[in-house]
């Protein structure tokens, strides 16, 4: 038997999205978002304990999971996820030039995470934000009209 | 007519205000006032009819009339009805619905509870995506209020209908916009869209009849029981006595203003504005004193508007007569006198070929296709062949002649038909300049080694 991965506190939050569904698979999402925000991925294992909680396959929930960028699996993303977005409005406005300044800076091509597990660096489709083009999404702050300094001093400030 | 001029905003009327986005902000300025108005008041029924002679017609891009959608219904259902409020909002260039998320909640809830009064749900989802933080916190700090206060949970409003709004948290797929995808996604599973019929007011979310709107088209029901049917329809432009098929497009929109100008924002105006007047009066112009090349009218779906058609109306109908796929979401993305066409194509491109769930074959195969040739035509290898083969796929893909499960292909190929429309000989010069060996070529050329794409 491998390891249990889920913590009962994690459990515990699952569960209280069950009553919300008239399905416990349409749990299966906020599940994910639960261990994602916990571990920073969703591996393997926690996978087959999600699809035990809610009585299903772990193929069901592994289907699922791969579909949504958003979630990783092989490895925890970094402590902060930088999303740069590369959509029509803020491409006008120097978004690709952004993006391959950090790449070039951090030593990471989009999609990847800096060694020490500081940064993940991911390019985003429109993030809704397009007022405030070139934007990034730092984990929950959005970042407004970020030139290729500004966004190097923000990858530089985190922790 | 309401002209632009005398126009009133009332979808961002509180936006601004202290607090607009706290119960106590809400209702200092005139908020759950038409909720209470109609809540017990009024039945069911009535509520729908009246949305439905308002003539509102959604906002999340297909424009279809609101209280008709709602009468597909199965009469005297014996339940449950849900009612999904679509708040994925995925689209490129379209923000409307996260500034009424994030400055004024209860406005979208207060909308919500009138519109699953209407149609009898007791169990509504509010599906947002996931890269809406501060939407997020605050939906859910104006659901709690809404608990706390009894206006939401068992008997809302003292009176004997009970509601439940829960939030869910969509992970980042354009495609869970699409009703029928968000359904999927909702229950559990990857958002790949449904074949209709069944349509989701007859089969939906958890296999029951359910209303999907999107998050403005609830704020307007709001507006349309405050202010009455008649305020809404003073506002737009009727139908186009021409045009058997036009509804007539009624009320205030939320335009979105991107791209190169010098005030980008949500404004609020009426339908059918133009867009030289949106880029004049709201957008402060063309940024560094340039001049204006094109337009998106409505999202990057929609196609393309040249400079020489910004007196194309921002109405349901308007933007189609002029080559595009309609208003869409109406949010009009403007490039300067410098934009390449093949940035925006190969843009445009790349997106939806990441997006594309993959469930049709012409859908996930033509918009990695189109990909490939425009990266290949960016990078100087192109061919005049290349525009004949995107037009072809632009032609072939969408929903139109009936390929495709969803209207994704379809917004895939507007872009392309649009512009290879529109911009030819733009494209044409540009092939000839970079591959000037190779441009004529129409013999197989080999496989470009892909600089990655996705
Ligand atoms: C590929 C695709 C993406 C869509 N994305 C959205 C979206 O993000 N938000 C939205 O409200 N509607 C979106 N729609 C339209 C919805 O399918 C649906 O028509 C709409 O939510 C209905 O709401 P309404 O009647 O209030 O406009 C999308 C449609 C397609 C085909
Ligand atoms: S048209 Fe494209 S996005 Fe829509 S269902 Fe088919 S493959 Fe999926
Ligand atoms: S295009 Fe970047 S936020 Fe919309």
């Amino acid at each position: 038997m491998a390891e249990r991965i889920l913590t009962d506190k994690m459990i515990e939050e699952i569960r209280a999205f069950i009553p919300r569904y008239p399905s416990k698979q349409a749990v299966t999402v906020p599940a994910l978002h639960i261990v994602n925000e916990h571990l920073r991925c969703v591996p393997r294992q926690a996978v087959v304990e999600i699809a035990q909680i809610l009585e299903l396959h772990p193929s069901q929930v592994q289907d699922t999971l791969t579909f949504y960028g958003y979630f990783k699996q092989d490895a925890p993303g970094g402590k902060c996820r930088v999303w740069v977005c590369r959509s029509i409005a803020c491409a006008l406005r120097g978004a690709d030039e952004l993006l391959e300044h950090l790449e070039h800076k951090l030593h990471v091509k989009a999609g990847e995470t800096t060694p020490d597990g500081r940064i993940s660096l991911e390019y985003a489709e429109c993030l809704g934000a397009c007022e405030h083009a070139p934007c990034i999404l730092a984990n929950d702050d959005l970042h407004q009209s970020v030139s290729p300094e500004q966004a190097e001093q923000l990858v530089a400030s985190v922790k | 007519m309401k002209t632009v001029a005398d126009f009133e905003p009332v979808l961002l009327a509180n936006i601004g205000k202290p607090d607009s986005w706290t119960r106590r902000g809400y209702e200092a300025y005139g908020g759950y006032e038409a909720v209470r108005k109609v809540i017990g008041k009024l039945a069911p029924k009535d509520v729908a009819e009246t949305v439905k002679s308002s003539g509102l017609r959604g906002r999340g891009g297909a424009g279809f009339p609101t209280g008709l959608k709602w009468t597909f219904l199965p009469p005297n259902h014996p339940g449950p009805i849900y009612f999904c409020l679509n708040a994925d909002e995925s689209e490129p260039g379209t923000f409307n619905n996260r500034v009424l998320m994030e400055l004024d909640p209860h406005q979208v809830l207060e909308g919500m509870m009138i519109s699953c009064y209407a149609t009898n749900c007791k169990t509504a989802y509010y599906y947002m995506r996931c890269e809406y933080p501060l939407a997020y916190k605050r939906t859910l700090a104006a659901i709690q209020e809404c608990y706390d206060a009894g206006y939401l949970g068992k008997n809302i409003f003292g009176t004997d209908y009970s509601l439940d709004i829960h939030l869910h948290r969509g992970a980042g797929a354009y495609i869970c916009g699409e009703e029928t995808g968000l359904i999927e996604s909702l229950e559990g599973k990857r958002a790949w869209p449904r074949i209709k019929p069944p349509f989701p007011a007859v089969e939906g979310a958890f296999r029951k009849p359910t209303v999907v709107n999107n998050v403005e088209t609830a704020a307007c029901v709001k507006q349309i029981f405050d202010r009455g049917v008649e305020w809404f329809k003073s506002i737009g432009v009727p139908p186009d006595p021409n045009n058997p098929r036009d509804a007539g497009s009624y009320g205030p929109k939320l335009y979105c203003l991107s791209g190169h100008i010098n005030k980008p924002g949500c404004y609020e105006a009426p339908l059918g504005i133009t867009v030289t007047e949106l880029i004049d009066r709201y957008g402060g112009g063309i940024w560094k004193g340039r001049k204006a090349k094109a337009c998106i009218p409505g999202g990057i779906s929609m196609g393309i508007l040249k400079a020489d058609e910004f007196h194309c109306p921002l109405d349901f109908n308007g933007p189609g007569k002029f080559g595009c796929l309609g208003l869409g979401t109406a949010a009009v993305v403007v490039m300067d006198e410098t934009v390449q066409m093949v940035d925006y194509l190969m843009n445009s491109a790349r997106f939806f070929s990441h997006e594309s769930c993959g469930q049709c074959t012409p859908c996930r195969e033509g918009t990695s296709w189109a990909t490939r040739l425009l990266t290949r035509i960016k990078a100087g290898k192109g061919r005049l062949k290349d525009l004949d083969l995107l037009a072809e796929i632009g032609d072939t893909i969408g929903i139109m002649p009936g390929t495709t499960i969803c209207g994704l292909a379809d917004g895939a190929a507007w872009p392309l038909k649009n512009t290879l429309k529109k911009y030819r000989g733009e494209l044409e010069e540009y092939i000839k300049k970079t591959n000037p060996d190779g441009w004529a070529e129409t013999k197989p050329v080999p496989a470009l080694k892909l600089l990655s794409i996705h």
